[in-house]
């Protein structure tokens, strides 16, 4: 049997995980750069976390609308976001989260400081999931993701996405809605973020404004830098290590985002495409064991 | 009815003015030379053409329609292809995938028809043909960015030929190429016009032109001060005074 401090870092892992996939789609596939993807985790959280306890949804439709909740409003921030870019995305980005963290400290209805408690693991069977039960149905919803990004890599909108990626002005020369692809990337992206949320809320049972703040933007975006941007496994592989890291050196916990940062910073120096990136040392290193021709992105 | 009708066309960038009162119009099947010193606003009415950026006035008609307010996207897909002065080619996309992206066009507009895949054999048969047509058959599955000047021109050709255009606008296909490579471009494009193709050709290499163009269209400073055969615009004192400078 897995101990509970065990399980809890998995299911932690296990989120971070879709969290770092859903703003690879909008970072690594579409190309465009987001520091505040923690505010549409955040409304995922709250979203769920407040249709459970104050209307009394059940936990599956409450994190299905948290989903569609932070879908929509990723649309509706994404459409003025979008039209700016690189820099100015950047910094759009950074001002919605600080924004979305007021509006849930500030305004009573979303419990202030106090957050939100009182959330439970969903119950299936008449009684409450445990642990492991909810680390599998994450896992398989985590599975579930990567099929369908697996579909749309191979799709004409992961193909538009890598041209916008690329070069933006021949993208749009070729016929490419660079606009409507952008805010497809942003709306899926906050949706995935926002079922993470949800997700999320559950497990904790009790969630508060800081934990959707900047920092924990940073430490999404570090964990697909750190994986390889734009890879299918790299945020997996990112959401691990960076998961589990802090635990198995608890002295470090207090400098997580220090070391996130540094981490980030090092990274964007000598391996900017990742650990999974096709340039990688890592990558090299496999190539070399197991040579074969070089797979085309 | 011309293919592409530019009526007294005029651009000003913070009160600069770009281009002023140009008119011209183009037609299927045959290459017009755009020529000028650097800064005649040659580019300038290609990123207007192609709708980068909108006209301070004047008009543009494709095929009788107007496309003064559409997007660059929403003009490609009338049927007005591009390359780029400084190459755009997807530096890390394959060749392969760099001509399938235009070839989406067609698929981009219905979100349902745009979740399908793209490696379908039909097209990829499509690209072959086309990278064929180009004759850079050998990179289709080269990465881009390391590919010489040359291919990388060739591959943004039949990118924009991938578009099924009526026109096409060619921002200086010869410059930074060698001999041998040029000759091998104006094959290319001599074949594309023969398809029907209208081709707008901006170039500097005067060998190019004149041997390409029947008719040819000269911009100084923003204003168009020629157009003719390449004999008439030869011996026109005012191309030669734009080029070669006034005796004083």
């Amino acid at each position: 049997m897995i101990s509970g401090y065990v399980i809890t870092i998995l299911i932690t892992v296990a989120i971070y995980a879709i969290l770092a996939h859903s703003l690879n789609i909008i970072t690594g596939h579409a190309g465009q750069i987001s520091l505040g993807h923690a505010a549409f985790f955040g409304i995922g959280a709250y979203t769920s976390a407040l249709l459970y306890t104050e209307a009394g949804l059940p936990f599956w439709l409450s994190v299905s609308l948290a989903a569609i909740a932070a879908g929509m409003i990723g649309a509706l921030l994404g459409i003025p976001c979008l039209r700016v870019r690189d820099d100015f995305l950047a910094i759009t980005t950074m001002g919605i989260n600080f924004v979305v963290e007021a509006v849930f400290l500030y305004i009573p209805f979303f419990g202030g400081a106090m957050g939100i408690g009182g959330i439970n693991l969903p119950g299936w069977f008449g009684r409450e999931m445990s642990k492991p039960e909810y680390f599998i149905l994450i896992l398989a919803v985590f599975g579930l993701l990567l099929l369908v990004d697996y579909r749309l890599g191979r799709s004409w909108i992961g193909l538009a996405w890598a041209s916008i990626r690329e070069d933006e002005r021949a993208a749009e020369a070729m016929g490419v809605d660079v606009v409507r692809f952008k805010v497809m990337a942003f709306i899926l992206g906050s949706m995935i973020a926002g079922l993470a949320g949800g997700f999320y809320a559950h497990f904790l049972t009790f969630i508060m404004p800081q934990n959707f703040g900047f920092p924990m933007s940073i430490v999404i975006l570090s964990m697909v830098v750190f994986g390889g941007i734009g890879t299918r496994w790299g945020p997996l592989l990112g959401a691990l290590i960076l998961g589990i890291l802090p635990e198995i050196s608890r002295p470090i916990m207090e400098y997580r985002t220090f070391v996130y940062g540094l981490l980030l910073m090092f990274m964007m120096r000598f391996q900017p495409e990742g650990l999974l990136g096709s340039e990688s040392l890592l990558m090299k290193g496999i190539r070399r064991l197991v040579p074969r021709s070089a797979p085309s992105r | 009815m011309s293919l592409l009708e530019v009526t007294s066309l005029g651009k000003e960038f913070d009160g600069l003015r770009a281009l002023e009162g140009v008119s011209f119009s183009a037609e299927p099947a045959q290459i017009l030379g755009i020529i000028g010193p650097n800064g005649a606003g040659k580019t300038t009415l290609f990123n207007l053409i192609s709708g980068i950026y909108p006209p301070s006035s004047g008009k543009i008609h494709f095929q009788g329609e107007s496309i003064l307010n559409l997007k660059p996207h929403e003009i490609s897909r009338k049927g007005i292809g591009r390359t780029f002065q400084i190459v755009r080619p997807f530096q890390n996309l394959d060749v392969e995938t760099n001509v399938l992206v235009a070839l989406g066009q067609r698929f981009y507009p219905s979100l349902w028809r745009s979740t399908r895949s793209y490696r379908q054999p039909e097209i990829l048969q499509e690209a072959g043909v086309l990278i064929r047509e180009a004759g850079i058959q050998s990179f289709a599955k080269h990465q881009t960015k390391n590919l010489p000047l040359g291919i990388k021109k060739r591959l943004e050709i039949a990118r924009a030929l991938a578009l099924r255009p009526r026109l096409l606008l060619l921002d200086e296909p010869s410059a930074g190429l060698r001999y041998e490579e040029s000759t091998q471009l104006m094959d290319l494009i001599r074949k594309v016009c023969a398809q029907g193709i209208g081709v707008l050709l901006i170039e500097h290499n005067m060998h190019v032109v004149m041997d390409l163009c029947r008719r040819i269209l000269v911009l100084d400073h923003g204003c168009r001060i020629a157009e003719g055969t390449p004999e008439e615009v030869r011996s026109n004192p005012l191309v030669i005074q734009a080029y070669l400078g006034k005796e004083t």
